[in-house]
This record gives structure tokens, sequence and C-alpha cells, in this order.
């Protein structure tokens, strides 16, 4: 597989404001690559260095193997969805979704056809005559979305694209989104801040915080196996505890009690302990934990209904955890200051530098 | 909520007793909402009344009113005379002498502006300030006196004619040409250009000569298909506010332009002093302002459609 865009060492500095730093990414043809990470983290300007808005400080762009340089937007086989929609007020649905395609000089029957089936890609043939103006936010967004491939780029970049839309619309588009684009196999680079939509849609993630690229991976690796305090904490709901290092396996939590972990550092280094609440477990003192679980004493704080999920808070002396529990039928509740046993796997905590 | 014998003071409101709703009442506080409204423009349209409206009756009484032969109006014997004069063709010669100095005001202003304009919507925050500032900084001082200053600048003796000897050329002499005046009009009327071009221009969401530029526009075509039509708005208003006054232009002619080449502010004025004919002149006024508006109202409604 070759690579649709590749970055290498690529800056980008606003006067004394470091954008992005030494970025290096490949992303694979045909991919689905989401750029995730904190409003600022840098992800839009990498998007906007990839379609020619911003020219990199320094370093080397490629898409399809092409070094990018200085050419204009208008010179690169990209094209861009972008967060505000950009739909041209002044001209109808059908109109905006050719613009491309006049550019290019393409004939006018072929720009009808290439036109209607784009429509036809985002359902939206019925309103080729409509203002931009007169649609909902969800059919701007996909007018977008086929005014840019109908130009059928090599790269489509997406700039939050469902940022705007209320949460249902945004839930029923992300699958949309990752239908669409395994059927028509362009390279997708989308720019997010919303953890959730780049887990269930990217074929890969690669988290950013201050201009840094953090980690690149699938979104089950980032999620599970956070390479860093930031990732970790960015990606999903997570307890971070401060502990120290016994041995490979094992670290000690602030209260005393060893748990097993598998700490890359040497021992007696101060990490991190990073767990997912819903890899926890509420047992009761009484109750029987199986073996091998990592288990730390404590008591029930609070807890809350959230419908689908229990949501406990536990002090314990190594700190406080937040459990998440199913609500399924026969799960057996903890009341506020109830003695309880945390327990969760050992291969379900990661340690990280802290 | 309540009960219905609950009833409580109400501290904040003006209504004593606070009841639940019923349509008539709340009818009454939208109708109260609405007069309250009325009031607040009530200082505005007293003013347009008095100051405008009123004067503008006058005209239109005596513009259908007779000139006795002393020069006196005479307000009986109503007739069109006065109008029928609006035919005459020197006051046709007037009118389209004020109307091509007018459209040249208007095309040089835009022609200027319009570049400025994009300069300064495009700046930072700070700059774009300073530079409004800078359009406006010429209302600070007196209009005919910064005229007056223009008669220094054009004449014979002034710095461009002296530049010009300078630099072995002859001497140029502009003052008391339409040149001169059509200078003194478009330097009056660019600020009325540059800040609604800038309001346009200021408000245009630049994602989309983005989007343009990403579908394969160059900058010049993006200009072209996107801003152009987005900030015709602008283009209007500005164009509006220097073609109206540049058409009925008095201080600026009286100033700067020759005897020989009388427009219709000059004219209109003349009519009511030096030519004692009050009816002709209020004719020419509503004449003008006919044709004014008719010009707008298409203006508006071409601009409107395509934007």
């Amino acid at each position: 597989m070759s690579a649709a865009v590749e970055l290498e060492g690529v800056s980008k500095a606003f006067g004394d404001v470091h954008a992005v730093s030494d970025m290096n990414l490949a992303i694979t043809d045909g991919e689905f690559f989401s750029l995730l990470g904190p409003s600022g983290c840098g992800k839009t300007t990498t998007l906007r260095m990839i379609a020619g808005f911003e020219f990199p400080t320094e370093g080397s762009l490629r898409i399809q193997g092409v070094e990018m340089g200085l050419q204009p937007p208008n010179m690169r086989p990209v094209n861009t969805v972008f967060q505000s929609y950009a739909l041209f007020p002044h001209m109808n649905v059908a109109e905006n979704v050719a613009f491309g395609l006049h550019m290019k000089k393409v004939g006018a029957t072929e720009t009808a056809s290439r036109v209607k089936r784009a429509l036809d890609m985002v359902q939206l043939s019925h309103r080729a005559d409509a203002s931009s103006k007169q649609l909902s936010g969800g059919q701007q967004q996909r007018v977008a979305l086929a005014r840019a491939l109908v130009n059928e780029p090599e790269v489509l970049l997406l700039d939050e694209p469902l940022g705007a839309l209320d949460l249902k619309l945004r839930q029923a588009m992300q699958v949309e989104l990752k239908v669409l684009q395994e059927r028509v196999g362009i390279t997708f680079i989308y720019v997010t801040h919303d953890q959730e939509e780049a887990l269930t849609m990217s074929d890969r993630i690669g988290v950013m915080n201050e201009g840094r690229l953090l980690q690149v991976g699938e979104p089950q690796q980032i999620y599970e196996h956070p390479a860093s305090r930031f990732v970790a904490d960015f990606i999903g709901e997570i307890n971070l505890l401060p502990a120290t290092v016994v041995d490979h396996h094992s670290v000690r939590l602030l209260g005393g009690q060893v748990i097993k972990a598998a700490a890359g550092a040497g021992a007696g280094e101060q990490v991190t302990v990073a767990v997912r609440p819903e890899r926890l477990e509420l047992y009761g003192l009484d109750e029987h934990v199986p073996e091998g679980l990592n288990r730390v004493e404590g008591s029930v704080s609070r807890r809350i209904y959230y419908g689908d999920v229990f949501y406990y808070e536990v002090d314990t002396p190594g700190g406080a955890f937040e459990v998440k529990e199913e609500n399924r039928p026969g799960v057996e509740l903890h009341a506020a200051g109830d003695p309880v046993v945390v327990a969760w796997d050992p291969a379900a905590t990661t340690v990280v530098a802290t | 909520m309540g009960s219905g014998g609950d009833h409580r003071r109400g501290d904040l409101t003006a209504t004593p007793v606070v009841e639940a709703a019923r349509p008539e009442l709340e009818k009454a506080a939208r109708k109260a909402e609405s007069r309250r409204g009325v009031l607040i423009a009530l200082p505005a349209w007293a003013y347009l009344v008095v100051f405008f409206a009123m004067p503008l009756g006058i005209v239109f009484v005596y513009s259908f009113a007779t000139r006795s032969s002393t020069g006196r109006t005479r307000l009986a014997d109503w007739n069109l005379d006065a109008y029928r004069r609006l035919f005459d063709p020197l006051v046709f010669e007037i009118f389209r002498r004020s109307l091509l100095l007018a459209l040249a005001t208007t095309v040089i202003c835009l022609l200027v502006s319009y570049p400025f304009a994009y300069y300064i919507a495009t700046r930072g925050p700070r700059l774009r300030n300073v530079l409004l500032v800078m359009v406006m900084l010429p209302f600070w001082s007196n209009f005919l006196v910064r005229t007056y200053a223009w008669k220094v600048l054009l004449g014979s003796e002034g710095p461009i004619s002296q530049l010009s000897q300078a630099l072995g050329g002859e001497p140029i002499r502009l003052l008391f040409t339409n040149t001169a005046v059509l200078i003194g009009l478009v330097y009056g009327f660019l600020p009325f250009m540059v800040l609604p071009l800038y309001a346009a221009l200021e408000r245009m969401d630049w994602s989309l000569v983005e989007a343009a530029r990403d579908l394969y526009a160059t900058g010049w075509t993006a200009f072209r298909k996107v801003t152009w039509p987005l900030s015709r708005p602008g283009v209007i208003a500005g164009s509006i506010l220097v073609f109206i006054p540049a058409l009925g232009a008095y201080v600026t002619p009286a100033i700067l332009g020759g005897a020989r080449t009388t427009l219709m502010g000059d004219y209109i004025v003349s009519q009511f002093l030096a030519a004692r004919n009050q009816p002709f002149g209020s004719a020419l006024s509503f004449g003008i302002m006919v044709v004014m508006l008719a010009g707008t109202i298409v203006y508006f409604r071409t601009g409107a459609r395509n934007v």
C-alpha cells in the first residue's frame, strides 16, 4: 500500500507560536484517518497545510508521492469539507456541486451527470434547485460532501464536519460517512476533537496536543493502550492514580497497596496508573473476588444513575476511583457509604509516565 | 400553579395581581409591548415629519404655484407650467452633465475604494481600526475648508502645477474645470464608498473563498465568482450613497467648477435665488427626486436578484 499523504518533519510557526512541530506521518491510500486533539492542538493547521491554505514553515509534504511545496490549493488533488460547510450562498445546490467541475472545464453533459450522481449519493437529488440557505444543517453538510466528492479527489479533507449538528444527526452522519468512505474508497483525513467520532469511524487515529503528534494507531490500540498520560486522559474516561514502580509487573499505589501492572519504568520511579471505569468491578466485602484480579478496598462516596449505567465514586487510600457498572438485570447496587472492593484485570491496566 | 385565591403582590411588575395566563391578558401585554416600540421611535418620527416631510410638502405645493412678474410666488392659479419647463433642452443638457459627472464620481470612487476596503477588511483588528479612523479623519474638519484647500492645490500656482513645471512640463490649470469638480467630488465622497464596502467585506465568510480555491479556482476567479458577488450589497449601498449626493452637489462645483459648466445643484439654487422662480426650482427638485428614486429602485432590484 502506498502513502496518500506523507508528512516528513513538517513544522508550522505563526510568528512565535509553533502550531505544528516536527510532524512525521504517512497516511495510507484508502484509509480513514482521524486527527484527534483538543482545540489549538494543531490538527486543523495540519489539515490546512495538506489542503494548501497554509504552507509549512519547514519539512516535506507529499501527496501521492508528489512534493506539494508552495502549490496553491487549486493545484492540489485534494478537496475539503469545511467546518462551516462554506456553501456558496449565491448559488443553488447543483451550482455549488458543479463549481469544481466548471473550474476544471469539464464539459456540460459530463458535469450534469456527475453532479446528479453526486447528489444521488448523498440523497439530495430532489433539492438540486434549492438555495443552499434553505437547507437544514444535515443537508448542507451532505451538499458540502457532494461538492467535494464530485471532483473525485485523491484525498478528502474533513474539518470537524459534524461539529454543528445535533447529537442524533451527528451519530447518523458518522455511520453515513463511514459507509460512504468505504464505498468510494477515497482517503479521508478527518479532523475532530470528538474522541467518540474518531473511535467509531477511523481506521487509524493520530492524537495531537500542543502541535505534536503523540500517538498514531488503530482506535482500539489508542483506547486500550494509550502511550502517554495525555492520550489516556483525552480519550474516554479514565482513572489516573499516582504510583511507584515496584518491579516489572507491579506498582504500589499511594495507600501502600501493590497492584499488578506491566511497568516499563525502573523500580522506584513515580508513574501514573491508568484504568478505564468500565473495566472496574465492584464487589461487596463478603463477596468472592476471582483470583488474579487487582483489588483495592474502599467505600462508595456517591452513586449516579445514567440510565444505561451506574456511575460510582469510590474512595480508597490510593485515591478516588470512578467505576461504571452496566445497568443489567440483577446488578447489585451499592449505596453511598458501603464498603466495597474495586477489582479489575491487570491486563486492563496501563502505566504511563507521570 | 396557585389556586384561585392565592393572589400575591408582584413587587417588580406593573400589574398588582399576578394571575394565570389568559388570552386577553397575553394580548394586552403584546399591545403594550408594541406601544413601547412606537414610543421609542417617536423622536425620530417627529424630527422627520417637522424637518423633512413638511419642507418637502411645501416644495411640492410651490411646484404647482404661479410666479408673479416680480418674482413673488403666488399660491393661486395652480398649474403644471413649471413641470413643462423640465423638458427644456437646457435642463436636459444640465441634467446630462450632472449625470455623467455623478456617474464618473461613483465609478472612480468604487475603483479606488474597493481595493482599499478589501485591504482594510483583511488586516488584523488593530491596523483595521487605525485605517478606519484614517478614512473618517477628514470629517473632523469642515467640508468647506477642505474644498478651499483643493482650490489652492489645483490652482495654477498650486503644488500640482509647480511640480509639473519643476519636471519641465507646462503649468497645469485644473481649477474651474470639470476635472477639478470631479477630483473634489471623488475626494469628498470617498469615505461614503469605503465604509459600506468595508462593512460588506468585513462580514464576508472567507472560508467561501478558500472553498473556491479548494475547488480549483485561481485567486482571480475566486474573487470574480465569490468575493465580488457577495460584496455586491456593499457596492450597491456605496454607489447610492455617492451617486445621489454627487448628482445634486452644490458646494464643490460652486468652489472648484467653472462658470460655464452649470450643474443641477447650481441650477436649482439659482432658480430659488437669482432667478427668483420658486415654482420652477421646486419642480426641478421634484423631477430629480423622481428620476433618482426610480433609478435607485431599479438598481436595488437588479442587485437584490443577484445576491
